[in-house]
């Protein structure tokens, strides 16, 4: 293997890249970005980029330095438009590049209202033109109670803008966390004076009564590009549990959905760390198909919301029940445990120390019986 | 031989906690946020590899190693 290609150079293709020089890959690495900017961290947008707390050059993920040791032959600017799986060869809007080894790392990109050109939040640029639309007296609706949508009407509330949140559920981000947990998140934005709106599905940004709109109804896998290219796509590029989405292709990141062999479910996050983790992961099994190891981490997030903070583990979406096991939801410091079948397949911490949430993660990892740890 | 220094940039950090699961000898967390806390910044050798993974995973990249 004597040229490895990695698409997307965000997150989860820097980490691709570091891993393969760090297990001593001596060929070329080309890295191929739609962005103009090297790897930065998307994160601080809906929270201290948003809030004006820091300028964009905090957000860069690693220096011009360590790029340079990296080696790259780096292509910003450039889109891959193609791949031939036969050929080893993938298209880019400046022409073919053939390649040994091939790693996803496209990412998602944010799905919109039909025809509509509101702010969405994804790159800098994004943050940047909505938060000088912000401030004290405008009026922002954000559409989507979802962790995005509810960290942005945060900061615009700390900007001392007028917020109204609309969400489609009853409760927001039930699905994601339970209902007790998303309606406590409820009455967090209540208190901070967000005009929460649920149970309304909004259909077009211009009806809504507001200076500026932001749009965050989730997102979309960006893999129109690998079309026609054989390879299996179903929200998502679809990976087996090595991350392998076919003989020397590897994804990662957002965009890849791989079986995740610790909850045998096929799953998709678009969580930071993963990003990172997956990137290692599908770097070292492309050099060693022979040891490959099977990709198996306890997802986790973060979400700053006001002054909480939220760390959730495991697997929370398909969960049967959920129970608080540690402090109250009342007092907005607790530990609530997720249950699907007769496993723990999640927790999520709000205001407990990390010693006390360890043992939790840990248990999900081995994937406790239930009664054993309730 | 190599040395390690570690240099930490503690407003960035989100308190995922990573370092402190890959590096536990080096890094810990705070009781009241979870913010990292180093509790070696020139480990030895026998380090080395973990505090170079633990800076590789942290998703705020709030850790620096300089490296001589
Ligand atoms: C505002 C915001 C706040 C967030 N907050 C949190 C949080 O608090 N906690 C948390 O855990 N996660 C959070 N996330 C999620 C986290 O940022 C993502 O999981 C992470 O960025 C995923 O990295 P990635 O490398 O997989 O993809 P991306 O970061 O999406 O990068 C993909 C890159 O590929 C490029 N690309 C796409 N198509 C092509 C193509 N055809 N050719 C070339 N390049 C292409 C894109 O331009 C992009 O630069 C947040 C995300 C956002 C947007
Ligand atoms: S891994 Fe990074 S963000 Fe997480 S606790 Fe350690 S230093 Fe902080």
């Amino acid at each position: 293997m004597n040229r490895i290609v990695v698409v997307g150079a965000s997150a989860a293709g820097l980490a691709a890249c570091e891993t393969l020089r760090r297990e001593g890959f001596e060929g070329t690495v080309t890295l191929i970005g739609a962005e103009t900017r090297f790897p930065y961290d998307r994160p601080p947008l809906s929270k201290q980029l948003l809030a004006g707390a820091w300028d964009p050059s905090r957000l860069s993920l690693r220096s011009p330095a360590q790029i340079d040791a990296l080696r790259l032959d780096a292509r910003l600017g450039t889109t891959a438009t193609g791949l031939s799986v036969a050929d080893h060869t993938i298209t880019l809007d400046t022409g073919p590049l053939a390649y040994d080894g091939l790693i996803i790392a496209t990412g998602v990109r944010p799905r919109r209202l039909a025809g509509d050109q509101t702010h969405v939040l994804r790159t800098v640029e994004d943050a940047l033109g909505l938060r000088e639309r912000l401030g004290p007296g405008r009026r922002l609706a954000v559409v989507g109670a979802g962790f995005l949508g509810a960290e942005a009407a945060a900061v615009a509330r700390g900007l001392g803008c007028g917020v109204v949140l609309f969400e489609p559920a009853p409760v927001p981000l039930a699905h994601a966390v339970g209902e007790r947990v998303g309606r406590m998140l409820a009455t967090v934005h209540e208190e901070h004076g967000v005009d929460l709106r649920t149970g309304v599905t909004v259909t077009s940004a211009e009806a809504l009564d507001a200076d500026e709109v932001l749009v965050a109804i989730g997102s979309q896998p960006n893999t129109e590009w690998l079309d026609g290219s054989g390879l299996r796509i179903d929200d998502g590029v679809v990976c087996d549990e090595y991350s392998a989405a076919a003989p020397d292709i590897y994804a990662a990141g957002d965009v890849a959905r791989w079986r995740n062999p610790l909850f045998g479910v096929d799953m998709r996050v678009e969580h930071r760390t993963n990003a990172t983790e997956q990137g290692m992961a599908a770097a070292r099994n492309l050099l060693r198909p022979y040891a490959r190891r099977p990709f198996a981490p306890v997802p986790y997030f973060w979400s700053d919301q006001y002054d909480l903070k939220l760390h959730a583990y495991g697997h929370l979406r398909a969960h049967d029940a959920v129970e608080i096991v540690d402090g109250s939801l009342e007092d907005r410091r607790f530990l609530a445990a997720y249950r699907r079948g007769d496993r723990l397949v999640g927790a999520l911490a709000v205001g407990l120390p990390p010693k006390a949430v360890r043992p939790w993660r840990q248990a999900i990892a081995d994937s406790a019986l239930w009664k054993d740890v309730t | 031989m190599t040395a390690v220094r570690i240099e930490f940039d503690e407003p960035k950090c989100v308190a995922a906690g990573q370092c402190a699961m890959v590096a536990p000898d080096v890094f810990d967390q705070r009781d009241d946020d979870g913010v990292a806390v180093v509790l070696d910044d020139t480990p030895g050798p026998g380090q080395h590899e973990v505090v170079r993974e633990a800076a590789a995973v942290c998703p705020a990249a709030a850790i620096h190693l300089i490296e001589s």
